[in-house]
Formats: C-alpha cells, structure tokens, sequence
C-alpha cells in the first residue's frame, strides 16, 4: 500500500508534464512503433520487494461508431485487461463497477467517478474501420488522482492484426505506469508435444505471448528440440533429427525455408544467437566431448571458444555480447561459468549445494536465471553474473529451461509432473518469485523461447 | 502379461487398441529388461545367425549405465565384448550405437551426455578389434524412453546405450 501511495505522489508532482504530453499527443500522430520515452507516473517496482499491490486500473471498452468497429473496441479492450492482469503488477477492475459510461472519446471523463471506485488509471479508447479497410484504435490513458491524461496514442494495423495492437496499447500502458518498457507485442517458440513418452513427436510451434495465434512450424515427423529466436525474432535456430545426424537448422519464419547451420563434422546442439544477429554459438560433439563454438552467419567462420574434456553446453551471451555463460562439467558435475566473447577467462560461477543447468542472461544483462538440480528436485533460480544473490523462484520436481520476457521482469519455463501419461507444461513467473501462471497451450508444451518485442 | 494389460486399459481408457498393444509391448519390454538382461539367457530363440535377432537375442544389444555415469561399468564390458566377438564373426554388419539418457537431466546436457555414452560404447568395440569405419553414434539424450514411471526403476532402463545392427542378414 506504501508503494501505491508513493506512486500517487508521483503521479501528481508530474502532473504538469502530462498534462504537455498531453497536448504533444493531441498533435503528433503517433504510428505503430513509438520510440521510447521518459515515463511519467513512477510505480517503482523493487524487484527485491516482497509483495507488491497490484495497481488498480479501470479499461473501458473502446467505443466504436459501427456495430464491427465496437466489436474490436471490446475485443481490444478484453485483450488489454488480460495483459496488465496476467502481470501480477495491476489489477483491473470489474466492468460491472463502473459509474460513468463513456460515449465521447474526446471527452475528459468524471474524475470523481473513478476515484469513488478506486481506479488509479483509467483507460479509454476507440477504435475506427477506416476508408482503406485499415484498423485505427486511439487510446488515452488517464491518472485519476491528478486529473490528467497522461498518455494518448493511435495505432494502425490491418483488420487481422487486432491483437498486435491491443498488446501494443499494453505495453504502451505497463512502460507508462511503471517506468519499464512491456512485453506484451511478443512471441513464444516452443516445441508442441504429442503422443506417448516412449515416443512423442514433437513439433516447432510459434505463438503469441498470451497463447493466441499458435501455429505450427513444423509437421512432426523429425524429432525437434531448443528453438531460440534471432534478436530481429525473423529466425529460429533449433536442433531437429531430420536428416540422421541431429544438427543446429536456422528456419526463416516468413518464407519457411529451412537450412542446415554451418558444415561441422559431428552433432551440433543447444543453439543460441548472439545480441547483433550476426552469430550463433552452440555446442559440437567431438566424440566423448562437446565444446563451444561461434558460427558467423555471413562468413560462416567458426571459432572455438572451450576446448576441455568435459560436455560445455547451454551457451547464452550477455546483452553487451561481451560475455557468455555456459554449463560445463568439468569440475565432475555440472556448474555454471562465465567468460569472455572470444573465449577467454573461464571462470566457475556456480557454487550451491547441487547441479547447476541451461543459464540464460537476462535482456537487462542484471541476472541469470537456470535449472539447478538438488535434492531430487528441478528448481528455477537466479543468479548475479559473479554468480552472487543466488535466489530460488520455483521448485518442484521437475521445472527445466527458463527464457526470459523482453524486459527482463517475467520467466517462462516448462514444467513435468509425475505420471506415465504426463507431459510438460509452460509457466511463467515474475524475477520476484510471484505471480507464477501456467501458459495456455493446445498440447504439453516444452523448450519455450521468449522473443524480443515485434518490430 | 495380465496386469499389464490391465493397467493399460486403466491408464489409457480412450485410446486405440493399436496404442494399448504398443504400450503393452513396452510394458512387456520393461519387465523382461529389468528382470532379465539382454544377453544372459541362454540361447532359446531360433534367430538366424548373423541376424539383428541374433544379435539383440543371444548377444546383448544394450548396456545400461548408472546416473550421471558414462563411463562402462563391468557388466557393460562384458556385453560389448560379446557384441565385438559377434561384430568380427559377421564382418559386413554396420552398427549405429544409440546413446540414451534418463529424464532427471536438463535437455541439452542430456543430450552431451548421452553422446558420451554412446562414444564410450565405440570406443570399447574399437579396442576389441572392431573397425571404427563399421560403427556410428547417434545422441537422443531424454527423448526416447522405454520405461516411463517415475521413479529409478524405470530411470536405470531408460540410461541405455543401444547397439543397432545395420545392413545384417534378414531374420
């Protein structure tokens, strides 16, 4: 509640900024991609917070002048709520609670009409079918206590789009409320599991982060594992058993093509791109051993960077691309490291009580998260890059492969539970351990991989 | 074979007869790996010799190794060592060693790990005088189980490294 509090405050010493922010809007027709901007109301998030009060907003359905336009508004708005909800951090209120109804998008609303039930934002917006066929959603948002629009954008996208704009109106509201961009305009890739244990096939799948749009990548007659998305998220680098020896494939999403990465003379595996595209590092088996290796796409040089007796695998780099974590076992079990880009200075990180897997760096480049395996369980944590401020999200027996949502703030992972007829599913979490949600998918899902904001 | 069945049905209500076969077959399989191992029966089967029947039947086609462990326990020697007596008796067979781990691993560790298995096994056919020309390796880490409980009984089945006959005479 202190925390709400502080936000309010803030709100209201910034209310003269939003209130020329609002005029700046009133004149600037904003396109689909905005570029970033301070933030104007401060809900400031202490990751090491306990419990955080999820901040209460009310999101009027869009208005729209035609029966098809009105459906979109609702559709949009339902999208909306589902969003800032799914994120722990806000809480929008029952529709059913609302006192004043909106009729007029050009019209400041009843401030005390919100503020009698508790509504610390308010959002409201409308949505046109234009001459050209094209979608418009207009929104604003407003700060109840300060009286004041604090933001108000315009949106475009075909009809068939209507999603990507309302998860862009979502992060337009989560980068405004609290500071941090969103990840709601995003995707998962991930591998879609049917059939028996003994014999899954197993397809790449692609869909939205909120589990719409799922669409399969491939047919399943090849085994396919670790898909992981390009920073421009046009590609998937994965490892399929298509054609005998399993082997890295990059898959180009719009035009489907497939091909084989790099010519190495044994099993590639555990790919990962590095932050400018330009490179994917992964795994190469030679013989009884697997070492690191870089594949720069255009030159198609490969550099190795391990070269011990051991299996060093799950590479991820830093956001920087200067450094890259990894798993090794070759201090006898399997540990995290650290080192440099080219390889050098390879340092042990991990020192806990048990088996450490799969480090993934975090966008924001402050933690890395992974599978540690201890005492019978599969347990996802975080640690700092000097492998300090080791800290347990989510434990049970058996939680494996964390990715990380473009803003560093929520973790994916899959989950196994016993049963011979069970299989994985995915689940998200916030970096504070909270909010832990299952992720809605048509089938058992595993190996998911977040991509970065849609371009 | 009765309870098998029986478990299938109640596990698998909804399922093609085809499927309740396959996992009978599987839970058959379980029972008879675990009990008895591969290769220390006598020989009861009419396989052709030079056969992938012979060789899965009277030789011994898979090893089994603890958790985390890759390298060949005694037990796991003395079935290559029968596999590369039989690999030189039959001189045109080719084999692809599969290497396997259990679920209770990471993904991508399993599947460097399983890779060393399989390897492991190659090399051990390699030093008993079996050309390397004549031997493949092939990693699926935790994807292809044969026991699915939960817990080490099915676990020890599943850390396997399977030595596949390839090009043998038909059985």
């Amino acid at each position: 509640m202190n925390l709400l509090m502080k936000g309010c405050q803030e709100m209201q010493k910034r209310s003269w900024l939003g209130r020329n922010l609002a005029l700046f809007f009133a004149t600037l027709l904003v396109l689909v991609v905005q570029e970033p901007r301070p933030a104007l109301a401060q809900l400031e998030i202490d990751i090491t917070q306990g419990t955080i009060e999820p901040m209460p907003v009310a999101i009027y359905d869009f208005i729209g002048k035609t029966e098809e336009a009105s459906q979109f508004g609702r559709d949009i708005t339902t999208v909306i709520n589902a969003d800032l909800e799914r994120s722990g951090l806000f809480q929008p209120l029952e529709k059913e609670a609302f006192i004043e109804k909106i009729t007029k998008f050009n019209k400041a609303p009843r401030f005390g009409d919100w503020r009698i039930i508790n509504a610390q934002a308010l959002v409201t917006g409308r949505a046109t079918i234009q001459k050209d066929g094209r979608l418009k959603a207009e929104f604003r948002l407003w700060d109840v206590l300060a009286q004041k629009q604090i933001a108000g954008v315009q949106f475009f996208a075909s009809t068939e789009n209507w999603r990507r704009i309302a998860h862009q109106i979502s992060d337009t509201i989560y980068q405004q409320l609290t500071g941090e961009k969103g990840y709601f305009d995003s995707s998962i890739v991930f591998i879609d599991e049917t059939g028996p244990k003994t014999n899954r096939v197993k397809r790449l799948t692609i869909m939205d982060q909120d589990g719409y749009n799922v669409r399969n990548l491939t047919r399943g007659d090849a085994l396919v594992l670790t898909p992981r998305f390009n920073p421009a998220a046009s590609e998937v680098a994965y490892m399929s058993y298509a054609d005998g020896e399993p082997r890295v494939y990059l898959l180009n999403l719009e035009t489907r093509q497939r091909e084989l990465i790099g010519k190495f003379p044994g099993m590639t595996f555990s790919p990962r791109f590095s932050p400018d595209g330009q490179k994917i590092i992964m795994s190469l088996q030679n013989g009884a051993n697997a070492n690191l290796y870089t594949l720069d796409l255009k030159s198609l040089a490969k550099t190795r960077l391990t070269s011990t007796a051991a299996i060093d695998t799950g590479p991820s780099f830093s956001p920087d691309g200067r450094r890259i974590t990894f798993e090794s076992d070759r201090g006898g079990s399997q540990q995290i490291y650290v080192m440099n880009a080219d390889g050098s200075d390879q340092q042990r990180i991990s020192f806990g009580k048990g088996r450490y897997s799969t480090p993934v760096w975090s966008p924001r480049g402050d933690w890395i998260a992974f599978t540690k395996l201890t005492q019978g369980q599969f347990v996802i944590g975080v640690m700092r890059a000097d492998g300090s401020g080791e800290r347990i999200l989510s434990v049970g027996f058996h939680n494996e492969g964390p990715t990380w949502s473009p803003n560093g703030r929520v973790i994916m992972f899959f989950r196994e539970v016993r049963g011979e007829t069970s299989g994985p599913a995915l689940w998200s979490i916030d970096l504070t351990g909270r909010n832990e949600r299952k992720v809605k998918t048509p089938n058992f899902a595993s190996d998911p991989a977040w991509s970065p904001l849609n371009k | 074979m009765m309870s098998a069945s029986l478990r299938s049905r109640s596990y698998f209500p909804g399922l093609s007869k085809l499927f309740v076969a396959a996992m009978m077959l599987t839970l058959a399989a379980c029972a008879g790996s675990s009990t008895n191992k591969p290769g220390d029966g006598v020989n009861n089967v009419n396989a052709a010799p030079g056969s992938k029947q012979d060789f899965s039947v009277n030789v011994g086609d898979r090893i089994f190794f603890p958790t985390d462990i890759t390298s060949l326990p005694e037990i796991a020697k003395s079935t290559l060592r029968r596999q590369a007596v039989w690999l030189k008796n039959y001189p045109q067979v080719k084999v692809i060693v599969q290497g396997h781990a259990d679920e209770r691993g990471t993904r991508e560790y399993n599947i460097g790990l399983s890779a060393r298995r399989a390897a492991n096994a190659k090399s051990f056919l390699i030093s008993q005088g079996v050309s390397a020309a004549r031997i493949k390796t092939i990693s699926f880490g935790k994807e292809r189980p044969v026991a699915v409980c939960d817990d080490e009984s099915c676990w020890s089945q599943n850390r396997r490294a399977v030595t596949v006959v390839t090009g043998a005479v038909s059985s």
